[in-house]
């Protein structure tokens, strides 16, 4: 009885608000990474020499640095030099240079599949590069990215847990001070981890979804 | 304010210049601490890679040839290890469970145990594929010399699936390798917890975050180098991999 | 003279849901015939010949080796019998990972226990056999088809087979590379090896059979020596299969 009212008073009340906060870390960087993800890629294939070199700095530098040091730099580093950013913030940025670096890899190779003859086609049609890019290839790199883009979602759904170690208190985090207080680790870290497993499998569901809803006829055939 | 504003707001860039010797400095006065958690970053990788290898092998086993409820009682592994953030399974296993059933376990073992447990996921979905990909005749010509199913996969299945694993395998062991920073929170003396005592102390958190971004950039470089070497030593001459 | 058999076939049925694709074939083999399976695809050719080796578990029926039931179900007495049934694939089934020797090598060390430089020994007499003497360093992906197929006949051979089953050993095969096979089978059948083959190669068949068996729908329809079945059929699907096939294939 006692513990039942532990949970309905303390717990559910705490887990509800870092769920929010989770997500509303989680769905403003997945969109800011997937723009980032797209732009990348599309300089990384069609950019001037320059460009590219830059992107593709930036995708090693991104995918190769752990996340956790990159939300330090973001968080405890800046500071240094003069640039303050709240707990939230950092996270979001964080998340979203690194994710849009993931995403930009497959976009990349997505759009490296496109055969050559639909920019020949799309050519003889009077189309620009840019509009080229947007209303031929894209429509089709996309799909053909979907799947590894849609990974790279649930993955950003799990690592949002590391904007609690710099101090942005979402999901883990409420569960870590409920923990603490309480000693209850076990109990507490297995509902967190249920909240989790909730938004992974709803999240590659939807995803499923949204794969099958777009999915051309034939197209998937070819597929490398 | 009047006298020589252009100085009164210096640039970051200048702030950043001014700073650089001294942040040269608290580097190399830090680098040969860090270096020694390059040392136990590796070994908790490779622990967790090992872990995960030994149980990967068999769940990948089971799932493609096991019956049918063991198959499903596999995937629900997989999808578990997989659906949840590694910091959860950090503080469910060190501060829950070890306390739960009082087992006395450090930091150190705890940080192998949940990334092999969570890589063993990963890396049974990795050999799975690779076993799917080879043609069923393999399996089949084993039969017809009289092997059993065991002998079969251990001698003629295995050998072929662990060769295509290998580019997956070096992709997981660039993500174990980020993700071993993560068990800085349960006070694993690896480079990421190194460098933020550093950091804290000297209040130069930026060069030393970004000094520890470069090494596990190096490990990144250094280990994918070496396991496409492996690839190279192990590659079936004339024997194309049909993309993995 | 009547001799045992050395493989007795007994009314094999299989069924893959409701299509029936095998359906009381019978078959009795003395040792050193060479039964040739012919029919349209979708016979039942190749289910026949793995429902021999038990890679196709049949529904029905029963079969004899030297003699002696084999009793299937039991695990042991599968791989044995497996064991003294060489079976040869249409698409060769080598292990990819392994070079030629390795190939022919495998089934000696890992199945039988032997020694690994008695295996070698023996292999490397299996591949003289066959031609490829020089070619045992090379592996599956660096051979031809017809090289491919004679190691695997090796391979095989290595077994100490008293019966080997080819199923289409040549249908996968460039037109030039079917002769370099066809001459080691041939000279299989000259040192008295036991084998049930499915092809549509007529030519080569009727040179070699002793016996012609023509399958459809999953059944035996007839049998009888090269001569009587091209020339003389009783049955007219089978004048009909034989006509269609020489025209198609050539006479030799």
């Amino acid at each position: 009885m006692e513990e039942w009212l532990y949970i309905r008073t303390e717990v559910y009340p705490a887990l509800l608000k870092g769920f929010w906060v989770s997500l509303e870390l989680i769905i403003p960087s997945a969109l800011c990474g997937l723009i980032i993800g797209i732009i990348v890629g599309v300089l990384r294939v069609y950019g001037s020499r320059p460009v590219m070199a830059a992107a593709n700095t930036y995708v090693a530098l991104f995918r190769g640095i752990p996340l956790i040091v990159q939300l330090f730099i973001w968080y405890f580093g800046l500071p240094g030099i003069g640039i303050y950013l709240s707990p939230f913030a950092a996270s979001v940025l964080g998340f979203s240079l690194c994710s849009g670096a993931y995403h930009s890899e497959y976009i990349r190779g997505a759009l490296l599949s496109i055969k050559r003859g639909q920019m020949l086609a799309a050519q003889s049609l009077g189309f620009n590069k840019v509009q080229m890019i947007f209303s031929i290839i894209l429509p089709q790199a996309i799909r053909r990215a979907l799947p590894g883009c849609g990974n790279e979602i649930v993955y950003l759904i799990k690592y949002s847990s590391l904007a609690y170690m710099i101090t942005c208190i979402e999901l883990t985090g409420q569960g870590k001070i409920l923990a603490s207080n309480s000693f209850k680790y076990t109990e507490i870290f297995l509902m967190i981890g249920v909240c989790y497993l909730v938004m992974t499998s709803v999240a590659a569901l939807i995803l499923g979804r949204l794969e099958e809803r777009l999915r051309l006829p034939g197209f998937e055939h070819d597929r490398i | 304010m009047a006298g020589r504003p252009q100085l009164m707001r210096p640039s970051i860039f200048c702030e950043f210049c001014k700073r650089m010797p001294e942040s040269l400095i608290a580097i190399g006065d830090a680098l040969p601490y860090l270096l020694q958690g390059a040392l136990v970053t590796l070994t908790v990788v490779i622990g967790a890679m090992a872990l995960g290898l030994i149980l990967g092998i068999p769940l990948a086993v089971g799932q493609v040839y096991g019956h049918p409820a063991f198959r499903r009682a596999i995937g629900l592994y997989v999808w578990f290890f997989r659906g949840i953030p590694l910091l959860a399974f950090l503080f469910l296993f060190y501060f829950g469970l070890c306390t739960a059933l009082d087992i006395n376990l450090s930091a150190f073992t705890v940080a192998i145990i949940v990334l092999g447990l969570i890589s063993s996921a990963y890396q049974s979905q990795i050999f799975r594929g690779a076993i799917l990909s080879l043609s069923e005749g393999q399996f089949r010509a084993a039969r017809a010399l009289g092997m059993s199913d065991l002998k079969a996969i251990s001698f003629i299945v295995l050998p072929q699936a662990l060769r295509l694993s290998i580019p997956a395998w070096s992709n997981e062991y660039s993500i174990l390798l980020k993700d071993s920073a993560v068990t800085y929170a349960l006070g694993v003396a690896e480079i990421m917890a190194r460098a933020h005592f550093v950091a804290t102390r000297t209040y130069q958190q930026l060069p030393l975050y970004f000094t520890a971004g470069v090494i596990f950039l190096l490990l990144t470089w250094a280990g994918t180098k070496g396991l496409r070497i492996l690839e190279e030593r192990v590659r079936i001459p004339g024997y194309t991999t049909h993309g993995m | 003279m009547m001799a045992t058999p050395i493989l007795r076939i007994e009314n094999i049925s299989k069924r893959y849901g409701k299509k029936s694709v095998l359906q009381g074939a019978s078959l009795e083999v003395n040792k050193g015939d060479l039964k040739i399976l012919i029919g349209p695809s979708g016979a039942g050719k190749s289910t026949l010949l793995q429902c021999i080796n038990f890679l196709v578990t049949p529904d029905e029926g029963r079969i004899w080796l030297d003699g002696q039931e084999v009793h299937y179900a039991h695990k042991r007495d599968l791989y044995a019998y497996r064991q003294k049934v060489g079976m040869i694939f249409q698409d060769f089934n080598l292990f990819d990972h392994l070079n030629a020797l390795e190939n022919v090598r495998i089934g000696m060390v890992k199945v039988r226990g032997m020694g690994k430089a008695e295996a070698s020994e023996r292999a490397v007499m299996e591949l003289e056999r066959v031609g490829l003497k020089d070619h045992m360093q090379k592996y599956p992906a660096q051979l031809s088809g017809g090289q491919k197929q004679r190691v695997s006949i090796a391979r095989a051979l290595a077994m100490d087979p008293m019966v080997m089953l080819l199923d289409e050993p040549t249908s996968a095969l460039d037109p030039e590379l079917i002769g370099e096979v066809h001459a080691v089978i041939r000279d299989l059948g000259n040192n008295g090896m036991t084998m049930i083959m499915a092809t549509h190669q007529i030519g080569f068949a009727s040179s070699l059979a002793s016996e012609i068996v023509f399958m459809e729908d999953g059944r035996i329809i007839e049998r009888g020596t090269p001569g009587k079945i091209f020339n003389d059929a009783e049955h007219a699907r089978t004048r009909e299969f034989c006509s269609k096939i020489t025209e198609l294939y050539g006479e030799r």
